[in-house]
């Protein structure tokens, strides 16, 4: 099954948005996130992302959902920064959307290619 | 007693420190005013961790690297933690560093935050302060040069990479948002840049 992490620099919009995904993908239980330090201020840890991909990851790969700014560059760093091989990838997508769309497709057991494709789908996805 | 690369990653913690509001109040002006207190953030984390007689200078800005990655918060602690992390390798299980070393470290750094942050020189960023200020240490090296001249002409140049970060538009990072309003402000990342090198510069001389 293919896990996510969910990347905020917030750590109430990352718990937010487990909890939104999870209502949709019932008994899905590999969604991780990675919000703000570890003192529960704003900003991006590169090592909480790393070991939340460590968590996430049941052997079928990875998938992020970052916000803004250093969500992305502390990703890529977490990316670089782990020892085991795993197939990690950022979606290229907006992150609460993307994120229930992707947990959505691992919870079925969808394909990690199928899981970014739906999460970058959504890019498309207009409100009016 | 604490080592000398302790005190050198603590000199560099105090001088952070120190120009806190200074660094904040350039990223007010320009990005999203959290320069200064992420740094000193992240440094002040750094020298509770780092063991204070550790010899291995390697070891000692690896766990410099490491720490900044996680407490830093912003774009600064994955491309300062990089450099540190790159400029690690070179030093690996040395105890001291020749000038020609420091050249190397100072190459791997600027090429790791060149490939975490994606930019180029001339987009206002830390590498504006840094690529120049390594151009003038190589220059001042193959001169014949010691390390601590060097440094003096790496600062040297690092200055006039800041005063030419006032003269163009932002293109990387929080900054770009403001385009030609981003003109006549320096860049708080190559402000900081500038501050570690003048650090290390004084504690080589000292």
């Amino acid at each position: 099954m293919v896990g996510l992490v969910i990347v905020s620099h917030s750590p109430k919009i990352a718990e937010g948005i487990k909890e939104l995904a999870l209502e949709m993908a019932q008994g899905y239980t590999q969604l991780y996130t990675a919000g703000g330090l570890e003192d529960g201020t704003i900003g991006t840890d590169a090592v909480r992302i790393m070991e939340a991909i460590v968590s996430a990851n049941a052997g079928d790969g990875v998938v992020i959902l970052a916000d803004l700014g250093s969500g992305i560059i502390s990703a890529e760093t977490a990316i670089d920064l782990l020892e085991e091989d795993i197939d990690v990838r950022i979606a290229d997508a907006p992150v609460v959307e993307g994120a229930i769309v992707a947990a959505v497709e691992a919870n079925i057991g969808n394909s990690i290619d199928q899981v970014i494709q739906a999460a970058e789908a959504m890019r498309e996805f207009h409100k009016q | 007693m604490s080592s000398r690369i302790y005190n050198c990653i603590a000199g560099i913690s105090a001088k952070i420190e120190e120009n806190k509001d200074f660094l904040t109040e350039l990223d007010r002006e320009i990005g999203d005013a959290d320069h200064g207190v992420n740094m000193a953030r992240g440094f002040h984390a750094v020298t509770e961790k780092l063991p204070q007689d550790s010899d291995d200078i390697g070891a000692a800005l690896k766990k410099t690297g490491m720490t900044l990655l996680s407490k830093v918060g912003g774009a600064s602690g994955p491309l300062y933690g990089t450099a540190y992390m790159e400029a690690a390798k070179i030093a690996a299980g040395k105890n001291e560093i020749t000038a020609e070393e420091f050249g190397e470290m100072l190459a791997a750094a600027i090429a790791g935050i060149q490939k975490r942050g994606k930019a180029v020189r001339g987009e206002k960023t830390m590498l504006d302060a840094l690529m120049p200020a390594y151009d003038a240490y190589m220059a001042a090296i193959g001169e014949g040069k010691d390390m601590a001249a060097g440094l003096d002409a790496a600062v040297e140049a690092a200055k006039e990479g800041i005063e030419f970060t006032k003269t163009i538009r932002a293109t990387k990072g929080r900054a770009s948002y403001l385009g030609d309003r981003s003109i006549g402000h320096q860049d708080p990342g190559a402000t900081s840049a500038t501050l570690t090198l003048e650090t290390i510069r004084d504690f080589i001389r000292s």
